[in-house]
């Protein structure tokens, strides 16, 4: 019998205040783990570059949240910007890309944000040098009512190619769109926001009956965004005005009115610019800082800021949060060993009688303490990675985040040498107790 | 000789800062495979006397010299590995683990030796003491006889040239007294082993052939050149 094998024997005669210190210290870890987890994947997920595109371009408004609802999409929109900008933006010769956005609805099924794009969305990469792969299907939505919907949307609601549904507008209370849209390609996994994304055809998006705004809505908006472009401004009333008259040419004599560009909207532009002259995409930025209505944000910088202000610093303290439950429960293991010495003095000294030395006895109450926190750091990792694993589909689900429930972060390297050498420190008194034990008298107890 | 103590001084230092001397015994010897039982009155110094033979204790003078080596020069460690491989022990009560069973406190007899675990002998002495069905109960399930009979299964575990046992029938009623001190006399016969048991009852000493008494020949008397302890 070596001494662990009789450490191991003695924790389990006393196996209720064993397995409670163990559990306790096994609880730390867990928690540890978990913060680990969750966190790795948020920063993973934030700090990565988040697409492959140069800028941003909304509403004015919050960075970050143009950043969260185009890029994440678990934030709503801002509001809206005139299509007639769209079409500035790719007019302008800094510009090599301008694919439009137009999102605010989710599915009924699932809840998926739903963004309407063009088929140049899925000809740019998705992040850096990333070609979006189609699992199924073709890879354009150029027809009406056309949709292009991410794996995980797939998955969850059992969708596939030709597959169809309606789409629930965000602003009114839930009501239903009658249009139904028609799956026509599933994308392969790509690990971002896009996993759970519904994409739509943007035309069908202005074509959804109830969807347009009220003419005079449409104008004091587009008086607000062109307040400085006189020119523009009047020719999108001149747009307007002719729309009026045929929307009054349609109830008089059933001819359908044509929206003019000057009532369509787009929610978010992504732009990109010319790789060779990485100043554009300042200068646009800049540009638009001055300007009006609209702003141009770099993807990441908002982003970045989020992380390093806020949610690394809450990440700091959820890890020493639990490093202090851990270290707490070893100061535990040390009061159940320590309590259980002075009933033991006979038992040691017998053991002494037997011809144990006095590191025998020592090192027999050490691994006691050592297993304890060991063990227990191995359960509570094995748990900490069992409910990662068992949360990841309702995490993906209700925040989009992507954990690796088995990714071991480099802190949690640390943590079984950590945990081996906490066990030494709460077991050394002990052992040290039972090093000093007076054979002779405590036989004689 | 299994055993031979030469100008053995023991005194314990008292509350009041004097000293009480328990021990002055100016030779003992015990021949291989011998048995003796040494009678004393209580607080006579028998239990201290064991504990400097089985070198729990270190004397504050003199020499204890077990299987041909002086055990009081030795440092501690060496000491305690050779008590583990020369020396049995057995108490009058609370002699096992509670943690472990019959066999595991057999084995754990072999533990500290630094031979290898001899697993089947161990099954042999617990059949020899006639525990053979009870080798997987743990103490509190046994009876105080039988905690005693593993006892003395366990003291012999490392063959030991040496048993010592204090008052070992002490707290077994009557028809075990005389079964357990049999088989501590025949199983050391059987290997080889001497026996030293010290009581304080006549009535177990009855049957050895060699009975001393402990006050005949120990004339308690500080050590004069320095005590220890
Ligand atoms: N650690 C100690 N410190 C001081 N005095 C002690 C100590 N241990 C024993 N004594 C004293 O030494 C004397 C001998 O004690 P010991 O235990 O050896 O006697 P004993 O013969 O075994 O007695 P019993 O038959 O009652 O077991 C006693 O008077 C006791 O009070
Ligand atoms: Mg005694």
């Amino acid at each position: 019998m070596n001494l662990l094998l009789i450490a191991w024997k003695n924790l389990l005669q006393r196996r209720l205040a064993s397995a409670l210190t163990a559990l306790s210290i096994g609880l730390g870890v867990m928690l540890m783990v978990l913060v680990l987890v969750i966190s790795g994947a948020v920063e993973t997920a934030f700090t990565q570059r988040s697409i492959g595109y140069d800028l941003i371009v909304g509403p004015k408004g919050s960075d970050l949240q143009l950043v969260l609802s185009a890029v994440y999409r678990i934030q709503p929109p801002i509001e809206n910007l005139p299509a007639m900008y769209l079409d500035e933006l790719q007019a302008d010769r800094r510009v090599v890309t301008a694919v439009p956005l137009a999102f605010g609805d989710v599915t009924q099924e699932g809840g998926f944000p739903i963004v309407g794009t063009t088929t140049e969305y899925f000809e740019n990469d998705y992040l850096p040098g990333q070609k979006f792969e189609f699992g199924k299907g073709g890879s354009r939505i150029d027809q009406l009512f056309e949709a292009i919907i991410g794996a995980d949307v797939a998955r969850q609601n059992g969708w596939t190619l030709g597959s169809t549904f309606p789409i629930l507008h965000g602003g009114a209370e839930g009501s239903l769109h009658d249009e139904e849209f028609t799956v026509v390609a599933v994308l392969a996994p790509t690990g971002t926001a896009n996993d759970r994304t519904v994409f739509l055809n943007l035309e069908s998006f202005y074509a959804i009956d109830g969807h347009e705004k009220p003419v005079d809505e449409i104008e004091k908006r587009l008086r607000d965004f062109y307040a400085a472009d006189q020119d523009r401004l009047d020719q999108a009333l001149a747009e307007l005005d002719d729309y009026r008259q045929q929307l009054r040419n349609e109830e008089a004599n059933g001819v359908a009115a044509v929206s003019p560009r000057a009532m369509q909207e787009v929610t978010a532009v992504l732009v990109k610019t010319r790789p060779e002259t990485p100043f554009d995409a300042i200068s646009l930025s800049a540009e638009l800082q001055k300007g009006f209505q609209a702003m141009a944000v770099n993807p990441i910088r908002p982003i970045q800021r989020l992380m390093t202000n806020v949610i690394g610093n809450v990440q700091k303290a959820l890890v020493v949060m639990t490093g202090l439950i851990i270290l707490v429960s070893g100061v535990s293991i040390f009061v159940s060993i320590y309590n259980s010495m002075s009933d033991r003095r006979r038992e040691i000294a017998v053991m002494r009688s037997l011809g144990a030395g006095r590191h025998h006895v020592f090192g027999i109450i050490l691994a006691e303490s050592a297993l304890l926190c060991t063990g227990g750091a191995a359960m509570g990792w094995l748990t900490g990675h069992g409910v990662a694993v068992l949360a990841s589909p309702w995490l993906i689900r209700r925040t989009g985040l992507l954990i690796s429930p088995w990714t071991v972060s480099p802190w949690e390297l640390t943590l079984f040498p950590a945990l081996a050498v906490l066990g030494i420190l709460v077991g050394f008194l002990p052992a040290m107790t039972a090093y000093r034990t007076n054979v002779a008298d405590a036989l004689n107890q | 000789m299994s055993l031979i103590l030469k100008q053995i001084r023991k005194s314990y230092r008292q509350p009041e800062g004097d000293r009480l001397p328990v021990l002055g015994i100016d030779h003992f010897e015990l021949a291989r495979g011998e048995q003796a039982a040494l009678i004393g009155s209580s607080g006579g110094g028998k239990t201290t006397l064991l504990n400097i033979i089985s070198g729990i204790l270190v004397p504050d003078s003199g020499e204890v010299i077990v299987d041909g080596r002086n055990i009081v020069s030795m440092a501690e460690v060496v000491r305690d590995r050779y008590r583990a491989s020369r020396i049995g022990i057995v108490f009058q009560t609370f002699n096992l683990l509670p943690a472990f069973t019959a066999l595991e406190n057999v084995l754990l007899g072999m533990t500290f030796s630094g031979r290898a675990v001899n697993r089947s002998f161990a099954v042999e002495l617990l059949e020899r003491v006639g525990l053979g069905h009870r080798l997987h109960h743990r103490p509190p399930r046994l009876s105080v006889g039988e905690q005693q009979r593993v006892a003395v299964a366990r003291s012999l575990a490392n063959r030991p040239v040496l048993l010592l046992a204090d008052e070992p029938t002490a707290n077994v009623d009557p028809a075990n007294q005389s079964l357990i001190l049999n088989l501590i006399r025949d199983t050391c016969k059987d290997h080889q082993v001497s026996l030293l048991m010290v009581t304080h009852s006549m009535e177990a000493a009855t049957q050895f052939d060699r009975v001393d008494r402990l006050n005949e020949f120990n004339q308690p008397q500080l050590c004069t050149t320095g005590a220890t302890s």
